[in-house]
This record gives structure tokens, C-alpha cells and sequence, in this order.
């Protein structure tokens, strides 16, 4: 524990908050944000008026200005937004943590909230605006949209296949994950695959999205739902009836010759050098490696950067993650239990905020599917990763 | 077929799709260190100079990786599109179809050289086939 870095353990997150997950919200993006980061507030016991900072994505349609109205919240001094979509999903805790580490507020709302499958679909293809271009921070997906690469589904698998060319792995392999990612999805109310396991069968007989990488049971669902985190300083939470979870470490990751998910210039495509980039920085700053980790929350928009992640993280070496997963390692009971809620997978796809409230669960010991002895969880997204700690 | 949309061009990247125009898979070189880089952007990275040149590429590669979208389904009918990323001879990777091949049969380490198509969508896009080289 020789770690020097001024963040650790300066914040935690005191309360966390959802709505239900559903396919179909019935209500507008802003009254799920609202409802999201009201339960947050309930949750740690903080009021409204308390609020001085909030963080979202650049992809959020609820402006601060409207999630202040709604909340009554007074006065804000501080709010920022993190792009990137779901590879942002670790680095909204980061911006609130230094803002709570710098006095910059003192009382952060973060907040993802979408109607991701009745409203615009994630899914689906969708035509180039005329900002598409180099220096638009959209030139990524010009170059590949006329092709026909033109859903996330397709982007990411360009690159997963080579991961699976040069390490032998089968769509099967990617199929060991979901099962159990659907068995935990089993057991929590929560999700919207509740009492819906699935088996291998099932899952190599489940339709192909991208031929030869993903059949539809390797995707994460499209959500409709809201969820929102309070982040304050750690001293304030230990106060708190409900408690939380410790910030020790949180890092964002960009590496040279990287793209959002449409990774084709690195040297060695089997590896995501954004995640190794936040690796490096996770363990240096909390003086912690991975076997000092008792469960992850991986992000998995999609089966395959399940594996690629574990081994960046030195879960396992390089091409292992298949028998890593395939040996029971990331269920519940096993050496490191993955998803525990049952993942953007299983049980819904908030875009990977859900990961943390359920690390934050497990870190109180209230998770449906709760693991014994958790001390600190690791939680990613592509571009960015956290260590969490019992507050 | 699955939806393409035509092409964005901006300031930067201009004569990469003038030249898929003329016939030309064109690519970006530092004149001032000589450096090679895909996709096209206006400062090298290697000597941070703004001069740069376009060249002819040679058009062949190999396939670095490949995908076949197969949901939403093309209808019925439709030759299913292959997508490939295509590592050129000259080093750099990009991003194409790969035709007149059956799904099937398409594997990583492919020799392929492009050609240009125009497409029944109204745009005209450099497309790679299995080289002639490979077939003898």
C-alpha cells in the first residue's frame, strides 16, 4: 500500500439509484434522470439542497440546468461532461472525485439516464450527419460507414475477430461468458432477464448477428432506464446509515492510434491498449494488483471485450481469458466473480453506470447475489476503470 | 444489402475520395520526414510538420480481420457483404468490402487488391477482390 496518489480514498459514493429497466420507459429522459437521482439522494440521506456538482456523458439529453430544476438543487459549481459513450462510464466517478477532492463541490450527482430501446435504438444504423469528418471527433465512423460497418455490433466485432484468429477462440468460448452472466441476471429482480438462464445450447443456437463473432446472445440488451450515483467526501460517508463504497483508484485510458470502438490501428488488435493504459494507472495509484481484487464489473457491451479486458488487467496472460472463463473463475463462488447483477447483458444496458451501483452493493454487503469477504472491487469500461473499497 | 451511407469528406481527407474519383486509393505521406499514415489527418505525428503529399497506394493487401453482417438479414437474394479491414502492402490498415467470394471461404492472411466500384446506393467506393496473384 506505498501508493502516493492525492485521490485515493479522498471520496467515495454515498448513495446510488435507479428506476426500473425496462424496453419501454413510457416517460421523457429527464423525468428518468430526475427520478434516478432522487432515489441516489434517498439513498445516502442527502438532501437536494446539498447538491453542488454534477457529471454526465456527452451523450445525455438532460441538461444540468434541467436535473437542477427538477431537484430543486440551488446552486451548482461544478459540472462537466465525459465523451465517449460507454467507455466514459468509470470516468464520470473520476470527474466527481477530484471535484470532491479539490473543493470544487462538495455533493456530486452523476447521472446516465436514456431511452435506449423505445426511443433512438444504439442498435440500429444510422446515416452520417455532415460533421462526420476529420477533426469532427467523428472521422472514426467515416471511414467506415459506406462499407456498411454501421452498428456498434459490427464495429467492435472487426476487431474481435482477429482477437479470435490469433488466439484460437471460438463464438463457444464467448458463450461460457454469457451463460453465466445469465445465470447471475437469474437471481436479481432487478434485471430484465430475471428467472431467464440460458445454456450453452441455447446460446449457439441463438441467431447470428456478425458472422463468425457474435450471435445475439453475446449482445447486451437495448434499455430503457436511468441510474445515478452521489459521490461526496469519504469522511461524510462513514456517517451515513447506509455507508458506500470507497474511490481508491479511477482512471480514464487513451492510447496513440486508438478509436472509440472502432479499433483498427494499433500494431496488435488482439489487445485493447486503452485498457491496459488504465490498468497500469489503477494498480500503480492504489498500490493494489489483482489478486487483491475480489470481484469485477466488466463492461460488456458485447461478450468478447469481456476476455480481452481480464487479460489486460493481468486477470489472466494474453489468450487465457477463454479458460479463465471456461475453469468457473468469474461465477459467483469462483476465484473472481464477474457481473454479479448479471451485466449489460443480463440485466440491463444503462451504459455501464449499472456497473457501479452494483459494486457498490456488493461493497455494502446488499447485493442480491452477494459475495463473501469483498474488500475492493474493480469496475471498467473501455476507456476507463475505477478501484472500489469498503467505505 | 445492409444500409451504406455515402461518404463525409472533409478538409483533411478530400483527396483520399477524389482519388477513389479517379480511380486512385490514395494515401497521405509527411513530406518532411516521409512518415505514412491511414486515416489521413493534417499534422504528422512523428515531426508535427502540416506538409504532406498524396500518393497512389499500391492496392494490395492482405486481411487483417473480416466480418459478415448477418442481422438485420440482406434480402433474399442479395450476395452477403463482407467487410474487411485490409492491411496494404505500404503498412497502413483500412477499412473495405471484399468481393466475388463466398463468405465461407474468406480467411485472416488473404492476398486481395482493390478495384472500384459504383455502387447501385450512387457512390463510388474502393472495394478489394481476391488477388489475381493468389488465384494462379
Amino acid at each position: 500500500m506505498s501508493a502516493t496518489s492525492p485521490l485515493r480514498d479522498r471520496a467515495a459514493i454515498a448513495g446510488i439509484g435507479q428506476t426500473e429497466f425496462s424496453k419501454r420507459s413510457g416517460r421523457s429522459e429527464l423525468q428518468l434522470a430526475a427520478e434516478a437521482a432522487r432515489a441516489a439522494l434517498d439513498d445516502a440521506g442527502i438532501d437536494a439542497s446539498e447538491v453542488d456538482g454534477m457529471v454526465t456523458y456527452t451523450l445525455d439529453s438532460t441538461n444540468e440546468i434541467e436535473l437542477v430544476r427538477s431537484l430543486g438543487v440551488p446552486e451548482l459549481t461544478f459540472y462537466a461532461r465525459v465523451p465517449y459513450g460507454g467507455g466514459g462510464t468509470c470516468a464520470v466517478v473520476l470527474q466527481a472525485a477530484m471535484a470532491v477532492a479539490t473543493g470544487a463541490a462538495n455533493v456530486v450527482i452523476v447521472y446516465r439516464a436514456f431511452n435506449e430501446r423505445s426511443g433512438r435504438r444504439f442498435g440500429e444504423a444510422r446515416e452520417l450527419g455532415p460533421s462526420a469528418t476529420v477533426g469532427s471527433g467523428s472521422a472514426w465512423i467515416g471511414w467506415y460507414m459506406p462499407y456498411g460497418l454501421t452498428t456498434p455490433a459490427l464495429w467492435a466485432s472487426l476487431q474481435f475477430q482477429r482477437y479470435m484468429h490469433d488466439y484460437g477462440v471460438t463464438n463457444a468460448d464467448f458463450g461460457r461468458y454469457s451463460v453465466v452472466c445469465r445465470k447471475h441476471a437469474a437471481t436479481n429482480p432487478d434485471a430484465w432477464f430475471y428467472g431467464k438462464p440460458i445454456t450453452l445450447a441455447d446460446h449457439q443456437s441463438s441467431r447470428w448477428i456478425v458472422e463468425p463473432v457474435l450471435r445475439l446472445l453475446d449482445c447486451c440488451q437495448e434499455s430503457d432506464g436511468g441510474v445515478a450515483l452521489v459521490v461526496t467526501r469519504r469522511e461524510r460517508v462513514r456517517d451515513l446509515r447506509r455507508g458506500g463504497a470507497r474511490i481508491v483508484a479511477a482512471a480514464q485510458g487513451v492510447s496513440f492510434g486508438g478509436d472509440i470502438v472502432t479499433n483498427y490501428h494499433h500494431d496488435d488488435l488482439a489487445r485493447l491498449p486503452e485498457m491496459a493504459v488504465v490498468a497500469r494507472k489503477l494498480w500503480r495509484d492504489s498500490g493494489l494488483g489483482p489478486d487483491d481484487v475480489q470481484a469485477a464489473m466488466l463492461y460488456d457491451h458485447f461478450s468478447p471485450i469481456v476476455f480481452m479486458q481480464l487479460e489486460e488487467l493481468g486477470f489472466c496472460k494474453r489468450g487465457e481469458a477463454r479458460d479463465f472463463i471456461a475453469g468457473g473463475n468469474v461465477e459467483i463462488g469462483g476465484k473472481l466473480p464477474v457481473n454479479t447483477h448479471g451485466g449489460l447483458l443480463g440485466e440491463a444496458y444503462i451504459h455501464g453506470l449499472n456497473h457501479i451501483t452494483e459494486a457498490v452493493r456488493q461493497l455494502r454487503g446488499t447485493a442480491v447475489n452477494q459475495i463473501a469477504g469483498i474488500e475492493h472491487i474493480v469496475v471498467t469500461a473501455g476507456m476507463s476503470g475505477l478501484i472500489l473499497g469498503r467505505a | 444489402m445492409i444500409p451504406r451511407f455515402p461518404p463525409v469528406a472533409g478538409i483533411d481527407d478530400r483527396f483520399f475520395w477524389e482519388g477513389v474519383q479517379a480511380g486512385e486509393l490514395r494515401l497521405q505521406r509527411c513530406r518532411d520526414c516521409g512518415r505514412l499514415r491511414h486515416p489521413p489527418g493534417p499534422m504528422c505525428p512523428d515531426c508535427h510538420s502540416l506538409a504532406w503529399s498524396s500518393e497512389p497506394a499500391s492496392g494490395r493487401g492482405t486481411v487483417y480481420s473480416y466480418v459478415i453482417p448477418r442481422h438485420p438479414p440482406a434480402p433474399a437474394g442479395d450476395e452477403p457483404t463482407i467487410i474487411v479491414l485490409v492491411e496494404l502492402d505500404e503498412g497502413v490498415r483500412l477499412v473495405s468490402n471484399l468481393c466475388g467470394i463466398e463468405p465461407a471461404v474468406v480467411r485472416n492472411g488473404m492476398r486481395v487488391e482493390v478495384f472500384f466500384a459504383d455502387l447501385p446506393e450512387g457512390f463510388r467506393l474502393p472495394q478489394f477482390r481476391v488477388a489475381a496473384e493468389s488465384q494462379r
